[in-house]
């Protein structure tokens, strides 16, 4: 093997130029290869950050009991009707909150009482989503920190944090008061803590936070919550997270993929664009390395023909192309990958990316796996020539 | 003396039907351990097709084929390779070096095949085969900056390096002016004389074929003196 490798080694550098050209051609593959990785795993990592990356990626959501039937002494039925007056609760789940939270994986958990209700100020009367969050918690699911543009994320009773549209929309400013009326019929006065602005029409325009204590008071829950929201380190392992908490705790917990799955099937049939384009870059790649090899063979028939006079066998000869296009895959592979990275240090982070810019994710170059994938190819292409070098007749081959 | 080879009846043909063409026909030829002799014969008598199937690089039609009592007929691709790399040497007209190496790196490639590597004692045969060929100081050289006799005289090391019992020789000489020509024949002849090495030696030229002991004549498929 050592003396088939000097000898591969020999072959190519005997032709500097042709193998300066031919790794060059691997190394183009290789660096589209790691282009399409870095923007298509980019992309993906923009486009949930800006979506997905914004909400619990596992909830608990306190579902509407069936309407109880009451059945009186006359025989008559009576049933219950459902009433928003009345907020479904999920009772008793304190103890479960500090269990989610030591799960491996989960990143915050976010007790909260929701509901809608009503903004007043003046003649104007808006409808918000009303979102009652745990003081020190606010940027637990959202990153209401980030998105702040006036006052404070910090709710304290009393407070109110609203989006700048709606804040607008009401002309408040920050200290001013604001009636918020519950849909069970209960209002009180807030004050404006918080302006954050997060560029999507809902939440800045009909949404508005404020502390659990506030929430429970408007929605009439003096215990438990009606939600829990869950965050994670890693958004791929929702579906298993939700199914584990739902197995430690009773609860109905359910992932975001189950209210996103056309976002998944979008972002499973970007990740499929960018296979396919990895696989034709892998192509050239093979393409390229086996028609150059095929033309190596023929032009050292001659001596293939000596080699296999002298005693060398046909693996000896198979192994020696072999390894040619191992070194070339190995050297386009290091090559490509090398400027790939150097070429993708040229565009910023996804954390400084400017609107309209390209996201492009330098750690999602793929690199090790291009390198590996391109020897590899490079060796399954050298595999046809090399077998025809082997099996060629050394007295044909040398000419005599 | 020994019987170092030995082939009866040996036919090859060529193509099939009416494209069939038989170049040798029965062919009996015997070589003794030691020999030095010419293979004679006008073009398209056979000679080339003779060295090529004693050189195991053929297999013949039909007929024996042994050498040192290896039954080389019957043998397949794998054991034709290793007995071709341990006991038969080639020295072929076009020297045939392989032309990115230097001349020792192709002097000690018999033995660096079979090894795996250039061991430093194939090394060192390899050098002292090309100083006893006249080119000490061309050891490193590529083999494309020699002249053609020194291209040849590195052939002549090549074929030794294994220490073979038999040295094929298709025109050894037929590309080279006289004194180079001469220079080569001289070498053999101290080989052979030596080491006791077979050669047998293709040619058309009578002052070559003149410097061996014994002269082999093939016409029409068959020996004939």
């Amino acid at each position: 093997m050592l003396y088939a490798l000097k000898i591969a080694t020999r072959y190519l550098t005997a032709s500097k130029a042709q193998t300066a050209l031919l790794v060059l051609g691997v190394a183009t593959g290789v660096f589209i290869f790691i282009f399409m990785s870095a923007l298509i795993g980019g992309l993906a990592e923009y486009i949930l950050s800006n979506t997905v990356g914004d909400i619990e990626h596992v909830s608990i959501q306190a579902e509407d009991a069936d309407p109880a039937l009451l059945i009186p002494s006359d025989g008559v039925l009576y049933a219950l009707q459902k009433s928003t007056l009345r907020a479904a609760t999920l009772r008793n789940t304190e103890n479960f909150w500090p269990l989610i939270a030591a799960l491996p994986g989960v990143k915050a958990v976010s007790p909260q009482v929701n509901g809608s209700g009503f903004v007043t100020r003046g003649a104007q009367a808006l409808q918000i989503s009303i979102q009652g969050v745990e003081p020190g918690l606010e940027s637990a699911i959202i990153n209401l920190d980030g998105y702040l543009v006036e006052g404070t994320a910090r709710l304290a009773a009393g407070s109110v944090m609203l989006g700048r549209t709606l804040a607008d929309d009401l002309d408040l400013r920050l200290g001013q008061t604001v009636r918020m009326t519950s849909t069970t019929g209960i209002a009180t006065v807030l004050t404006l803590t918080g302006i954050y602005y997060i560029g999507s029409g809902g939440p800045d325009r009909a949404t508005a936070y404020v502390s659990l204590g506030t929430a429970r008071t408007l929605f009439a829950i003096p215990q438990g919550v009606n939600r829990i929201e869950i965050k994670l380190d890693d958004i791929n392992t929702a579906d298993a997270m939700a199914l584990r908490i739902a197995g430690l705790t009773g609860l109905d917990a359910k992932s975001w993929t189950e209210q996103g799955a056309q976002l998944v099937d979008a972002l499973t049939a970007q990740a499929r664009v960018g296979y396919v384009l990895k696989t034709f870059a892998l192509i050239t790649i093979v393409i390229g390395v086996a028609s150059a090899l095929l033309l190596s063979t023929y032009r050292r028939r001659p001596e293939i023909g000596i080699m296999r006079a002298m005693g060398a066998g046909r693996w000896f000869v198979v192994v020696v192309f072999v390894m040619q296009g191992a070194l070339i895959g190995l050297l386009g592979g290091l090559f490509g990958a090398g400027t790939g990275y150097i070429a993708l240090l040229a565009f910023p982070s996804l954390d400084e990316l400017k609107p309209g810019g390209m996201p492009i994710d330098i750690r999602q170059g793929a690199y090790g796996m291009a390198i590996l994938l391109t020897v590899c190819g490079a060796v399954l292409a050298s595999i046809l020539p090399a077998r025809g070098a082997a099996r060629m007749d050394p007295v044909a081959a040398i000419g005599k | 003396m020994t019987a170092l080879l030995e082939v009866r009846n040996l036919v090859k043909t060529f193509g099939t039907g009416e494209a069939e063409t038989r170049v040798l026909r029965g062919l009996d030829l015997t070589l003794q351990v030691g020999d030095l002799a010419a293979l004679l014969g006008p073009s398209g008598s056979g000679k080339s097709t003779l060295l090529t199937i004693l050189g195991t690089l053929m297999q013949p039609t039909s007929g024996s084929h042994t050498m040192l009592n290896v039954d080389l007929a019957a043998a397949n691709d794998a054991a034709l390779t290793t007995f071709r790399n341990l006991h038969i040497g080639f020295v072929f007209q076009f020297h045939n070096l392989l032309p990115d190496f230097t001349a020792l790196e192709n002097v000690v490639f018999p033995t660096a095949v079979r090894e795996g590597r250039e061991t430093p004692a194939a090394r060192a045969r390899g050098h002292d085969l090309l100083v006893r060929m006249g080119l000490a100081d061309r050891v490193d050289f590529p083999s494309t900056n020699l002249s053609g006799g020194q291209k040849q005289r590195v052939a002549v090391a090549r074929a030794l390096m294994n220490r073979p019992e038999l040295v094929l020789a298709d025109e050894p000489t037929g590309n080279l002016d006289r004194a180079s020509a001469l220079q080569v024949m001289e070498l053999i002849g101290e080989i052979n004389r030596d080491e006791g090495t077979t050669f047998l030696i293709s040619t058309h030229d009578e002052k070559i074929a003149a410097f061996c002991r014994r002269q082999i004549v093939v016409g029409d498929g068959v020996v004939t003196g």
